[in-house]
C-alpha cells in the first residue's frame, strides 16, 4: 500500500514537473498507434470485403474450373458434369461491362455481370440468385432482365424496372433492372442475369468463364483435382478457396505492408522521442533518484518506478491512439476508399469493423515501444552509484551509457549485409530491417561523430578565441556530445526519412514520367470504355477507325488477362506490333535483348515485364509455355521491359503471332499517329463521329500522361501524409528535447547570469548551439537519408513491386527541406530558451537540484 | 539496557585507484551517542559515511550495524538496512522539488511500509507544522534543512548520518539547525555522526573525532 502511495506521489510529482514533454511524448505515441491501427483497419476492411465478394461468387463450391485465358469453350461442360465425383456443376460467364455516361465522371466505370444457369446455381451459389418482382417470376430466365446488388443499384442510381445501358467494346446493350439479389456483400457492385442471355448480349455465345463444382460427400478432393487436371490439360486451372484467399491477399500485400511500415516509422519516431524525453528526465532527476536510493529504495524499485512512468505514458498514448486510429480509418475509408487511392479494390465500399485483436496488437506495440524507450535511461539510473549521483555535475556520467560505438558499427555492418539478402515471402523484410538498422546505427554513432566534429572545431577555434558565447557553445558541443546527441537524434531521424522519401518519390515520379514518354509515343489513344474489354473492336470497326482521315500510322493492340498461378493475381498479355530487331523502339527495355537471329527456328518471341522475371522466373533466353488459343504454346523470352502499370506481371507479343494462334481478330486499343499539319482535335472529332464513337475512350497523349501522373500522386497521397506525420513527430521531438535540455541546464544558465552574461547572450548562445547542432544533424541526416533512399530505390521497391527505377536527387527540394528543418529547429530553440533567461534561472542556482 | 553498539567498524580500508583513503580503520559508536567527525578535505570523511551507509564497499574489514554485518556485495540487504536504521542529512538538502513538504517527510515511512501519522508531528517539531502542503521552492535554505531533519528522523532510525548539514547556511541559522538536530536526535533516542569542518558545529556533539591518515582519534574539547 505504502509502495503504491509513494509510487503515485513520485509519478504525479514528475508529471507536474514536465507536463509539456510528457504531452508531446503522449501525442507521439498516440499518432504512431493511430496511424498503424487505422491503416490496419482500412486494409483489413478492404481485403475482407474483397474476399467476401470473391467468396460470394463461388458460394458453396468445392472447386472452381477456370481457364488460364478469360474464357473457354462451353463444350467442356458436359465432360466435367459427367465426372462421377461431381454432384452439382454450375457454369458461369463473367463479363466486365462499361457503364455508359459514367466514363468521364468515374474512375472505374465498369460493372461485373455474371451470367448463370438459375437452376444449377441454386445449389451452389444461392446468394447470387435474383429476386424478381411478384408478377414477373420468370424474369430470372428473361433475356433482358438483370438483377443488381444493392451497392450496384445505389452506384448506378437505378431501381427495379429502370433501363440500364451497358457497353462492351463498340456495342451497347440495354437491359432492364429486374430486381435485387438474394444476398450480396454490402459493398459489392455486381449484376446477375441468365447465362444464355449474357452470352448472347455480350457476344460470348458458346463461352464460359468458370464452372463451380460441388462434389459428392466422400469424394477425395485432391485425387479428383489431379484426375480432372490431367483430363482438362494445360489450359485449365482448378482453384480452391485457399487459392482464392491467397490471390486476394497477394493483390495488394506489398502496398499494404509498405503503408504499415510507414505507420511503424511514425511509431518508431515516437519511441525515439520517448527515449530522448526519458533520458533527459533521468539526467535532470539523477540526484533525486540517488536520494531515493540512499533513503532505501532498491534498484528494482527505482527501475519499476521509471518503467511505470514510461508505461503509463505509453498506455495513455496507445489508448488515445486506438480511438484516433478508428476515427481516422472511418474518415480514410469515406474520403479515399478502401485502397486509400491506390486502385486495388475498385467496385467495393467496405464497412469498418473494430478488431479487438488488432487493437490489442497496436496497444501492446504502443506500450512496448514506450517501455523500450524508457528502459535504457531507467537502467542507467539504477546502475549509478547514489553517492556519486548526489554530487552535482555528474550528469555527463549518465550520458556515457549512450555511447554505443559497437552498437553503431554492428548495426551498420548488419544493414550492409541485409541489403544483399533476397526477399522473404516476396516481401523485402531484410530491406526494411536494413533501413531500421541504418537509422539506429546512425543515431548510435552520433555522440561519437558530434564529439569528433565539434572537438576539432573547438580546437581550431581555441587558437583564435573570440567572445564568451562562441567559446561556451563550442566547449559544450565538443565536451557534452552525449547530451547534444539526444536532440540530434530527433533531427537525424526526421531529416533522413524526409530525404529518403523525397529521393525515392522523386526518382519514382521522374522514372514514371520517362516511362510514359516511352510507352506513349503516339498522338492519340483509342480504346473501349473499360480496359481488356472481352469483345473489343471487330475487324469491321477497326477498319472504320483506321479509315479516319488524317491518320499517319495506327498500331492495333489486344490485351487480355491470363491466370498462370491460381495463388497469384492474373497477368496481362498484350499483343501488338513490335519491332523484333529494336524492341526498345516500342518498349522501355531494361537490359540486353535477344535479336530474332538468336532465337531458335520457329520460336515465337515474347518480351516480359520485370515482375515476370521475379514472380515466374521468365528470364531472357528461357523457353516458356503459355496457354493461348486452343492449346499451350511455346515462346522464348527475348527481353525484359520496365512496367509501372502492372505490378503482377505483363507479357508483350507480336499481334501477328497472337492472331495466328488464337484466330481472334478483335482488338481493344489503337495508338494513332497524326499526319503532319493535322490537328489532333480534328481526328478526335472524326473518331467521335463514327457510328460507335460514343463508346470510345479517346485520349490525346498529354491527357493520359496527366491522368497517369495525377493517379501516381493520388496513390502516393497517403504515403506523403504518413511521412509528413512521421516528420511532424520528429520535429515535435526536436522541440521537446530542446525544451527539456533547457530545463535540465537551468542552473547552468543561472550561473552564467551570475557571472555576467546578459540574457540576450544566453539566448544567443542557445540559438547558435541549436543551429550548429541542427546543421550538423542535417548534414549527417542527408548522408543517412541518401543511403536509405538507395535501399528504398534499389532493394525495397524492386522486391515489393517488382520494378526498378533510376535514381534522381531533387536538390532544390532537399535544400528547401534543410532550410525548413533548420528554421523549425531554431524557432523551437528560441521558444525553449524562454525559461533559460527567466528569473527562475537565476533562482535555480540556489536550488539543490 | 542494550549493550550492542549501534555501529562497529573493524579494520576498514578503502582506496580509489592508487590513492589510499582509509587504512585499517576501527571505530565503535554506542547507542545514543552523538559524535562529530572532523578532518581535512580529501581525508575520507564522506567516504567513511558512504561505507557506513552501504553506499560504497570497503576493500577490506567489516562493518556491523546494530550487530548485523553489512555484507559486502549484498546490495539489497544493505539497502534494507539503510532504509530501516539510517537517517540522512546532506549539505545540499536534497528535498524532492515536486513533492510537498509532507510528502517529502513521508518518504522514509512509505519505504519502510510504516503509517504516516508521525509526519505532521515531525514537521511541527522542526517548526514547519503549518507548511506541510507547501512545495520546496517556497522555502528558504534553513527551512529546507529543517525538512531534511524531519525526513531523517521521521521513521525513528537508530543512526543519523549528517554530512556538512550547515555548510550552506548562515552562522545563526546554522547554530539553530545544529541545536535542532541534536535535540531531535536525543528526543528520538538515535545516535548520530556529524561530519563537519566547523568547530562550532562539532561543539554540539558529545565528542569530536578527527580523521587523519592514521585513523580516527578523539579530540579533547
Amino acid at each position: 500500500m505504502s509502495g503504491q502511495l509513494l509510487s503515485r506521489w513520485l509519478l504525479l510529482g514528475e508529471w507536474r514537473a514536465r507536463r509539456l514533454q510528457l504531452l508531446v511524448a503522449i501525442i507521439a505515441i498516440m499518432l504512431g498507434v493511430a496511424l498503424g491501427f487505422s491503416i490496419h483497419l482500412i486494409n483489413t476492411a478492404a481485403v475482407n470485403e474483397f474476399s467476401a465478394a470473391s467468396k460470394s461468387l463461388t458460394g458453396m463450391s468445392d472447386l472452381t474450373v477456370v481457364a488460364a485465358q478469360p474464357t473457354f469453350d462451353e463444350r467442356r461442360f458436359p465432360e466435367i458434369l459427367q465426372q462421377p465425383e461431381v454432384a452439382q456443376a454450375s457454369p458461369m460467364l463473367e463479363i466486365m461491362a462499361g457503364v455508359l455516361g459514367f466514363q468521364e465522371t468515374l474512375r472505374n466505370p465498369e460493372l461485373k455481370i455474371i451470367g448463370l444457369d438459375v437452376f444449377r446455381a441454386a445449389a451452389i451459389t444461392p446468394d447470387l440468385l435474383g429476386i424478381p418482382a411478384e408478377d414477373s417470376q420468370f424474369d430470372t430466365l428473361s433475356e433482358d432482365g438483370i438483377f443488381l446488388s444493392p451497392a450496384a443499384m445505389e452506384w448506378l442510381a437505378v431501381q427495379q424496372g429502370d433501363q440500364l445501358t451497358l457497353t462492351l467494346g463498340a456495342k451497347q446493350v440495354t437491359l432492364r433492372v429486374a430486381g435485387g439479389l438474394v444476398r450480396a456483400p454490402s459493398g459489392q457492385r455486381v449484376g446477375v442475369m441468365d447465362i444464355g442471355a449474357a452470352q448472347w448480349h455480350f457476344d460470348h455465345v458458346g463461352w464460359l468463364s468458370r464452372i463451380e463444382l460441388k462434389l459428392h460427400s466422400g469424394a477425395n478432393l485432391a485425387t479428383f483435382k489431379a484426375k480432372l487436371a490431367s483430363q482438362l490439360g494445360d489450359g485449365f486451372l482448378l482453384v480452391e478457396g485457399t487459392n482464392q484467399d491467397a490471390r486476394v491477399h497477394n493483390l495488394s500485400r506489398a502496398y499494404r505492408v509498405n503503408l504499415n511500415i510507414l505507420a511503424l516509422v511514425a511509431l518508431f519516431t515516437g519511441a525515439f522521442l520517448v527515449f530522448a524525453s526519458q533520458v533527459l528526465a533521468t539526467v535532470r532527476r539523477r540526484a533525486q533518484i540517488a536520494l531515493l536510493r540512499v533513503l532505501g529504495m532498491t534498484r528494482q524499485q527505482v527501475l519499476r518506478q521509471l518503467l511505470l512512468e514510461g508505461g503509463l505514458l505509453g498506455t495513455i498514448g496507445a489508448l488515445l491512439g486506438l480511438i484516433l486510429g478508428y476515427a481516422l480509418a472511418a474518415i480514410g475509408l469515406h474520403f479515399y476508399g478502401a485502397d486509400l487511392g491506390a486502385g486495388f479494390f475498385a467496385g467495393l465500399t467496405p464497412s469498418l469493423h473494430f478488431s479487438p485483436m488488432a487493437a490489442g496488437f497496436y496497444f501492446v506495440a504502443g506500450v512496448g515501444v514506450t517501455l523500450l524507450g524508457s528502459l535504457l535511461p531507467a537502467w542507467e539510473a539504477t546502475r549509478t552509484q547514489p553517492a556519486v549521483a548526489l554530487k552535482s555535475g555528474s550528469e555527463h556520467e549518465a550520458l556515457a551509457v549512450l555511447r554505443f560505438p559497437w552498437l553503431a558499427g554492428g548495426c551498420l555492418l548488419l544493414a550492409a549485409i541485409f541489403v544483399r539478402l533476397p526477399p522473404v515471402g516476396e516481401l523485402p523484410i531484410f530491406g526494411y530491417l536494413a533501413v531500421a538498422l541504418l537509422l539506429i546505427g546512425g543515431v548510435a554513432l552520433l555522440p561519437w561523430l558530434a564529439g569528433a566534429f565539434f572537438g576539432r572545431l573547438s580546437k581550431r577555434y581555441e587558437r583564435h578565441p573570440k567572445g564568451a558565447v562562441r567559446t561556451l557553445v563550442l566547449a559544450r558541443l565538443s565536451n557534452a556530445s552525449g547530451l547534444a546527441a539526444i536532440a540530434l537524434g530527433g533531427i537525424l531521424a526526421s531529416f533522413s526519412l524526409m530525404v529518403a522519401m523525397a529521393i525515392m518519390v522523386m526518382s519514382f515520379r521522374l522514372s514514371v514520367e520517362d516511362w510514359l514518354t516511352h510507352v506513349l509515343p503516339a498522338d492519340i489513344y483509342v480504346r473501349t470504355v473499360i480496359r481488356q474489354d472481352a469483345r473489343g473492336f471487330t475487324p469491321e470497326e477497326q477498319q472504320l477507325i483506321t479509315s479516319v482521315a488524317g491518320i499517319e500510322r495506327i498500331d492495333l493492340m489486344r490485351s487480355q488477362s491470363v491466370l498462370l498461378d491460381p495463388d497469384r493475381p492474373m497477368i496481362t498479355l498484350i499483343a501488338r506490333p513490335i519491332d523484333a530487331h529494336q524492341p526498345a523502339n516500342t518498349l522501355p527495355m531494361t537490359d540486353a535483348v535477344l535479336p530474332p537471329q538468336a532465337l531458335p527456328k520457329n520460336a515465337m518471341p515474347i518480351w516480359v515485364s520485370e515482375a515476370m522475371v521475379d514472380l515466374y522466373q521468365f528470364t531472357v533466353g528461357r523457353e516458356v509455355r503459355l496457354p493461348l488459343g486452343d492449346s499451350t504454346q511455346i515462346f522464348m523470352v527475348a527481353g525484359v521491359w520496365r512496367d509501372y502499370g502492372r505490378q503482377f506481371g505483363a507479357i508483350q507479343m507480336q499481334l501477328a503471332d497472337y492472331r495466328r494462334l488464337t484466330g481472334d481478330r478483335h482488338i481493344g486499343d489503337a495508338a494513332i499517329w497524326v499526319k503532319d499539319g493535322v490537328d489532333v482535335n480534328e481526328i478526335v472529332k472524326n473518331l467521335r463521329a463514327l457510328p460507335f464513337g460514343e463508346n470510345l475512350k479517346i485520349s490525346p497523349r498529354n491527357e493520359i500522361r496527366e491522368i497517369s501522373l495525377a493517379l501516381f500522386d493520388r496513390s502516393f497521397a497517403v504515403t506523403y501524409l504518413l511521412e509528413l506525420i512521421a516528420v511532424g513527430v520528429g520535429l515535435l521531438g526536436v522541440a521537446a528535447s530542446f525544451s527539456a535540455q533547457a530545463l535540465t541546464r537551468i542552473k547552468e544558465f543561472g550561473m552564467l547570469c551570475h557571472i555576467g552574461l546578459t540574457r540576450q547572450q544566453i539566448r544567443r548562445m542557445l540559438i547558435v548551439e541549436g543551429g550548429l547542432l541542427t546543421g550538423f544533424g542535417i548534414i549527417i541526416g542527408f548522408v543517412l537519408g541518401v543511403a536509405i533512399s538507395l535501399i528504398l530505390v534499389f532493394v525495397i521497391n524492386p522486391q515489393s513491386f517488382r520494378w526498378t527505377m533510376q535514381l534522381h536527387l531533387p536538390w532544390s527540394w532537399l535544400a528547401i527541406m534543410a532550410f525548413a528543418m533548420l528554421t523549425a529547429a531554431i524557432l523551437s530553440v528560441y521558444q525553449a530558451s524562454k525559461p533559460a533567461i527567466s528569473r527562475d534561472a537565476v533562482r535555480a542556482v540556489k536550488e539543490d537540484w | 539496557m542494550n549493550t550492542i553498539p549501534i555501529l562497529e567498524l573493524c579494520n576498514i580500508s578503502k582506496a580509489y585507484a592508487s590513492r589510499k583513503v582509509l587504512s585499517d580503520l576501527s571505530f565503535t559508536l554506542a547507542a545514543g551517542e552523538y559524535v562529530a567527525v572532523m578532518g581535512d578535505s580529501g581525508v575520507g570523511k564522506s567516504t567513511l559515511l558512504n561505507l557506513i551507509a552501504g553506499l560504497d564497499e570497503a576493500d577490506s574489514g567489516k562493518i556491523f550495524v546494530n550487530g548485523q554485518i553489512l555484507a559486502a556485495g549484498d546490495e539489497v540487504a544493505a539497502t534494507e538496512l539503510r532504509r530501516k536504521y539510517f537517517g540522512f542529512i546532506f549539505q545540499a538538502f536534497h528535498i524532492l522539488p515536486h513533492l510537498t513538504l509532507l510528502q517529502n517527510v513521508s518518504l522514509p515511512l512509505l519505504l519502510n511500509d510504516m503509517p504516516l501519522d508521525r509526519t505532521a508531528a515531525m514537521l511541527a517539531a522542526v517548526g514547519l507544522g503549518d507548511r506541510g502542503h507547501a512545495f520546496p521552492y517556497q522555502l528558504s535554505g534553513g527551512e529546507l534543512q529543517r525538512v531534511a531533519i524531519a525526513r531523517a528522523l521521521v521513521h525513528r532510525p537508530r543512526l543519523i548520518l549528517a554530512d556538512e548539514p550547515t555548510g550552506n547556511l548562515d552562522p545563526d541559522t546554522a547554530q539553530e539547525i545544529l541545536q535542532l538536530i541534536r535535540a531531535e536526535v536525543k528526543a528520538n533516542g538515535a545516535s548520530a555522526i556529524l561530519v563537519t569542518h566547523s568547530h562550532a558545529a562539532a561543539a554540539t556533539a558529545d565528542k569530536v573525532l578527527t580523521l587523519t591518515g592514521n585513523g580516527l582519534t578523539e579530540t579533547r574539547r
